[in-house]
């Protein structure tokens, strides 16, 4: 079979198909710049890709588990697999990138780390591999999901991070992103930022869907040895940024006989007016350093966004998942709070295990879909419930 | 005809103040009114600042005219719309300063033909990659008689720094520290220094120095080392204050000669 994966993948000018670039004001320049100069011989280095494998390994608790979710699979009739990044340390995927990026900072030089975070698990993540290597952090968090995801803020105080709000706009991960990259503009030289997902100038989309490949790596070899075959008939994952679904996606991306499905927060529905679906109800257009697919209005003026989930709650998608949405290559459904609170609370009583909101997006698409009882489904659980305590017990329908 | 731009600099040569304001700012009706007492105050350029909901290279004072432009209803048609007459009312160059996405929503090319229809000489799009700029929009630029404005920062390398050059005309825009909009107050040693290497640097385009600027001891002191200076949050407080024709007037004059 021919791998088409070079099609999906970020060219040498820094796009995936039309999308991606590096649209920055030139105070960012020198950063992104250097960035862009250092980061694939700095994680080719032999010694950086030890550490980093160390770290997933030891750190982190990779490979994480790809679990044959028997229960979910006979409600849905297919071999349903879950790919258990709610297992790995802190509690999500976010940590596999941010693992990553503390080693490029380090290797850059740089001596203080910021970040920004949705749903506090990005945030959390950086704040632990600072402490991991003593460095100063401060993350960016709009006031409004401050509220919502108290636990993860004091997390990240007691790993020792600065957690400063974001106060404009809606006040949300879109608002968190704008003060984070201010403050770099403010602090050029001994400051890296760690972006959360596959979002952001190239290199950034880049660099993080390498650091998250791992999932699809770990997905190949687990598949191989349960099924005798290393792909999946389908592999489902949230996107917010797109950083759990890039991971998921990346090895399969040029295997066209798997179905990639990308499942966007759809809020109190698409025609609502608050919704986060960002294929349904966006164009093209320029956000955060690059051309993706937004919200926004006639006058290009970026929506608020609205989603239960805080970390799918984000106007716009990854260029990587811009992509392969305008190629065809993955298929995006839109999912409500509703239909996710309801499956994260299905996801609970069949298998045991609570999932975060933005996973359950994942897990209520597979409603949407007849499948063939020998079909091999993989979910990316890309973080568990702990941090949505709150929102399931308001929610209360359990 | 020759581009406004150069007139200013070639009839003026030095000190030239270049000021900065958000369209839609206060009220939504105020754009021409205060490009008309900006120019009666004393200002030699104008820069007309399109409003956007994600202003991520701006400190809180321009964020905040931002935003309350968009909630008082600012569109691109109803800038071009309130500007039809700009010609008539206003003789010193007009930039337009803004993000990209609402240009690209717009539509470039449509935009482009626009400013030229009212009268706007040239264009400041920081997020623009110059890459880009070069590849596809050059041209359209050119051919609606558009200058563009790049900017350089004191991290942005002698060669980049050369190609930005290449590219630009009317005057290349030097921020003054690595900063969002607002920042700084203060012009530094090391400030100096970077002026002093750009201009050792032969470029062909006059330079303005913007960013922290605030009124006459760093208007003039940035004179010293540039064209001409770009006052920006000041103004915008200056706005939020009190945005009378005379208050208008009165700053200006407090920026280049209180005395
Ligand atoms: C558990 C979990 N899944 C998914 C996401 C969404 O991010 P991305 O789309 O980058 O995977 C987040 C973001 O905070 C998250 O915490």
């Amino acid at each position: 079979m021919t791998d088409t994966s070079s099609k999906y993948l970020v060219d040498e000018r820094g796009y995936f198909g039309k999308f991606g670039g590096a649209y920055i004001p030139e105070m960012l320049y020198p950063n992104v710049e250097e960035l862009r100069e250092n980061y694939l011989k700095i994680i080719n280095e032999h010694g950086f890709k030890e550490r980093f494998d160390q770290l997933l390994k030891d750190y982190v608790g990779r490979p994480t588990p790809l679990y044959h979710a028997a229960r979910l699979s006979e409600k849905y009739g297919a071999k349903i697999y879950l790919k258990r990044e709610d297992l790995c340390h802190t509690g999500a995927h976010k940590v596999n990138n941010t693992i990553g990026q503390i080693l490029v900072a380090e290797a850059l030089g740089k001596k203080k780390i910021i970040a920004e975070t949705g749903a506090g698990q990005h945030g959390v993540a950086t704040a632990t591999v600072c402490a991991l290597m003593g460095l100063e952090c401060i993350v960016y968090m709009g006031e409004v999901d401050m509220a919502r995801q108290k636990p993860n803020v004091e997390r990240m105080k007691i790993l020792g991070a600065e957690v400063r709000p974001a106060t404009s706009g809606s006040k949300t991960l879109k608002d968190a992103t704008n003060e984070a990259m201010r403050h770099w503009i403010n602090n050029p030289a001994d400051t890296h930022y760690i972006i959360g997902s596959v979002v952001g100038p190239h290199p950034y989309p880049d660099m993080v869907a390498r650091f998250q490949s791992v999932i699809s790596e770990e997905i190949k070899h687990q598949l191989l040895e349960k099924e005798g075959k290393s792909d999946p008939d389908y592999v489902f994952a949230c996107v917010g940024g797109g950083s759990n679904a890039a991971g998921a996606y990346y090895h399969f991306l040029g295997h066209e006989n798997v179905k990639l499905i990308a499942t966007e927060a759809a809020g109190l529905g698409n025609h609502s007016g608050k919704s986060a679906a960002t294929t349904a109800l966006g164009r093209e257009g320029v956000l955060h350093g690059s051309r993706t697919i937004l919200m926004q209005t006639d006058d290009g003026q970026v929506v608020e966004p609205y989603s239960i989930s805080a970390g799918l709650d984000y106007p716009g998608i990854g260029p990587f998942h811009a992509h392969l949405f305008d190629s065809g290559r993955a298929l995006f459904e839109s999912i409500t709070d509703e239909q996710a609170m309801t499956a994260g609370v299905l996801l609970s009583k069949l298998e045991g295990i609570i999932p975060a909101v933005e996973s359950s997006h994942a897990l209520a698409a597979l409603e949407n879909f007849q499948f063939k009882s020998d079909d091999i489904v993989v979910v990316n659980l890309s973080g568990r419930g702990d941090k949505d305590l709150e929102t399931y017990i308001k929610w209360g329908k359990y | 005809m020759k581009n406004r731009i150069d007139q200013a600099f070639q009839d003026k040569k030095r000190d030239l103040l270049n000021v900065y304001f958000t369209a839609g700012y206060p009220a939504l009706e105020d754009t021409m009114r205060v490009a008309v007492a900006l120019e009666e105050g004393g200002a030699d350029v104008l820069e007309i600042g399109l409003p956007f909901s994600d202003p991520v290279a701006d400190g809180p004072t321009i964020q905040a005219s931002s935003t309350q432009a968009l909630e008082n209803g600012m569109t691109l048609v109803k800038l071009f719309d309130q500007l039809k007459d700009l010609r008539s009312r206003v003789s010193i160059p007009v930039l337009m300063m803004g993000y990209i996405n609402p240009v690209l929503q717009y539509g470039i090319e449509r935009f482009c033909a626009k400013c030229e229809e009212v009268g706007v000489d040239g264009l400041i799009l920081p997020d623009l990659p110059m890459y880009e700029y070069e590849e596809l929009y050059q041209p359209l630029f050119e051919k609606h008689g558009l200058y563009n404005v790049f900017l350089v920062t004191p991290q942005t390398s002698d060669n980049r720094i050369k190609k930005i050059d290449e590219l630009s005309n009317g005057f290349i825009y030097m921020v003054a520290a690595s900063s969002i909009t607002g920042a700084k107050s203060d012009i530094s040693a090391t400030q100096v220094e970077y002026f002093n290497r750009v201009n050792a640097m032969g470029l062909k385009n006059p330079r303005m120095i913007g960013f922290g600027i605030s009124n006459y001891a760093t208007f003039s002191k940035a004179c010293e080392y540039a064209d001409g200076a770009i006052v920006g949050s000041a103004f915008i407080k200056q706005l939020s204050q009190d945005a009378s024709d005379q208050a208008i007037k009165l700053f200006v004059k407090s920026i280049k000669n209180p005395s």
